[in-house]
């Protein structure tokens, strides 16, 4: 039938781990990243190399093949690529962290929730790293330290959120769909190019301003911008639109996985 | 209160043979004929009591890992209920999450917090679990460095430390030599002794013998039968010196 094609069972299976979740989730963070950087020989330096790459490539481009009039252009690039980076990346390995670990998800009653989330959540070591990348560009290029960076941590939480939400969503599909992924890297390619990287806020036509700031990538993006650029405070729309999509996505992503898990084990 | 108890319960799997992917799923919309389903258990119901300790015997095939997976609770059964009462570490998980770039003590760390120790216990642990493996300094190495049997023997060592209340043992008993399994052994014992409940799979008869009182003999996924170990492992070894083909030994 094709309704058992994606046989997904109301009942959740009434799993009880008993555990130190934090413990738990701390432990899987650091084992991610203590194997991405055990294997590379230069370690840290390959997470600030990609950046300045494609910040240089991109400044190369636009300033002197077609010349535009941005002030600071590869800080303003990079206020783009740091976001855009974290998102996609963090995005792509939650979304396969179930599979990926296939081996805990069908031997350890661990609660599955946390497989997705420690997966995006490994990624903020690396997002860390390019973070001070970003703070030693708006140095060198002149800006300074003001009170509204004090939004930042609130800014970053949110996307945090919301990449939480949808790697929930898509982890959970992807154990029943493995053409998920796939979507998922066609979706972040798009994206590199809805999202203002490198262009600014300005071009957009008027009327797609408002939707524009749904997409909270591109909400992130302008934020940085203000605060980082022009050393304002971000506008209290844009914020607000955020929280509301991350905060939205969690809970549909908890609600997906909740409803997806059951039959996990039989799938994988 | 039985600690674990199984009420008519069966398991089925649907035979996708791993079709996941977008054209099967395409392919099944037009495909409305049922898939075959593989029933793994049939309506099997036992009970263990506080304190018990039953042995699950079986061939191949017969339903075994399904049943301790149910009681682990990593999946659902498909009809029937099962209802476990109390904290079950299984020794089925022996090793889950060990990485070979990572070191002995980061492994036993991870494999702990996964088995559900809180971050004083592994502290308080530690070199109890290290001792009892007896990987010595070894245990700040990475674990590619280490021989098969020694980061079996570590990973036995974290998961009989976790002190649960129901400790379910698949298969695991040949891990390491003589002196570990003997040292496994004891260890298996004084959690028998200390009122704790088992649940034991094996083709090792005698071992069985030695660790539990009851038994469950599995014949393609339904119970062939049930009761005191002795009377249950010779009606399984009458049978299967029965099926043995003729002139095997």
């Amino acid at each position: 039938m094709a309704s058992q094609a994606l046989a997904i069972p109301t009942r959740p299976s009434a799993m009880r781990w008993r555990g130190d979740l934090l413990f738990l989730l701390e432990s899987l963070i650091l084992k991610d990243f203590r194997i991405r950087y055990r294997a590379m020989s230069l370690g840290v330096l390959w997470s600030l190399l990609n950046p300045l790459i494609m910040m240089g490539v991109l400044t190369f481009v636009f300033t002197k093949v077609f010349p535009n009039t941005t002030r600071q252009f590869p800080v303003f690039v990079l206020c783009g690529l740091v976001p855009y980076n974290f998102f996609t990346v963090a995005w792509i390995s939650g979304t396969t962290s179930i599979i990926d670990n296939a081996s805990l998800v069908k031997r350890i009653p661990i609660p599955r929730e946390i497989v997705p989330i420690a997966a995006v959540l490994s990624n903020v070591v690396h997002l860390s790293i390019q973070i001070l990348l970003l703070f030693a560009c708006v140095w060198i290029f002149g800006g300074s330290t003001n009170v509204h960076w004090l939004w930042l941590p609130l800014l970053w939480f949110l996307e945090i959120l919301f990449v939480c939400g949808l790697a929930l969503i898509t982890s959970s599909v992807n154990v029943y769909l493995r053409d998920t992924r796939y979507i998922v890297e066609s979706a972040n390619t798009v994206l590199f190019w809805l999202v203002p990287i490198f262009y600014s806020f300005e071009s957009i036509p008027p009327r797609l301003k408002e939707f524009y700031q749904f997409n909270p990538v591109a909400a992130l993006v302008l934020c940085m911008r203000d605060i980082l650029m022009h050393a304002s405070s971000p506008p209290t729309g844009t914020v607000l639109k955020l929280a509301a999509v991350a905060c939205a996505t969690f809970v549909v992503g908890l609600f997906v996985f909740r409803r997806g898990k059951g039959a996990f084990y039989e799938h994988i | 209160m039985s600690i674990v108890a199984f009420d008519r319960v069966s398991k089925y799997f649907l035979r996708h043979g791993g079709q996941m992917l977008l054209r099967d799923r395409i392919r099944h919309l037009f495909d409305r004929r049922e898939r075959e389903r593989f029933w793994a258990l049939r309506d099997v119901s036992f009970a263990i009591e506080p304190g018990e300790s039953l042995a699950v015997i079986g061939q191949n095939g017969a339903g075994k890992s399904t049943l301790l997976n149910i009681a682990t609770q990593l999946c659902s059964p498909s009809e029937g209920t099962a209802r476990i009462n109390g904290r079950v570490a299984g020794l089925l998980e022996l090793g889950a999450g060990f990485h070979p770039y990572l070191t002995g003590r980061e492994n036993v760390r991870i494999n702990a917090a996964l088995l559900g120790l809180s971050r004083r216990q592994v502290n308080q642990r530690f070199d109890q679990i290290v001792e009892f493996a007896g990987t010595g300094d070894f245990i700040d190495e990475p674990l590619r460095t280490y021989s098969t049997g020694m980061s079996m023997r570590l990973a036995f060592a974290v998961a009989v430390h976790v002190d649960p209340d129901i400790l379910i043992i698949d298969e695991v008993l040949g891990v390491g030599d003589q002196t570990f399994f003997a040292k496994c052994f004891e260890r298996i014992m004084e959690f028998r002794r200390a009122g704790k409940t088992l649940l034991c799979v094996s083709h090792d008869l005698d071992s069985l013998a030695l660790l539990c009182d009851r038994a469950l003999w599995l014949e393609h996924g339904r119970v062939a039968r049930v009761g005191p170990l002795r009377q249950v492992v010779q009606a399984y070894r009458d049978f299967s010196s029965a099926s043995t083909p003729a002139g095997a030994p």
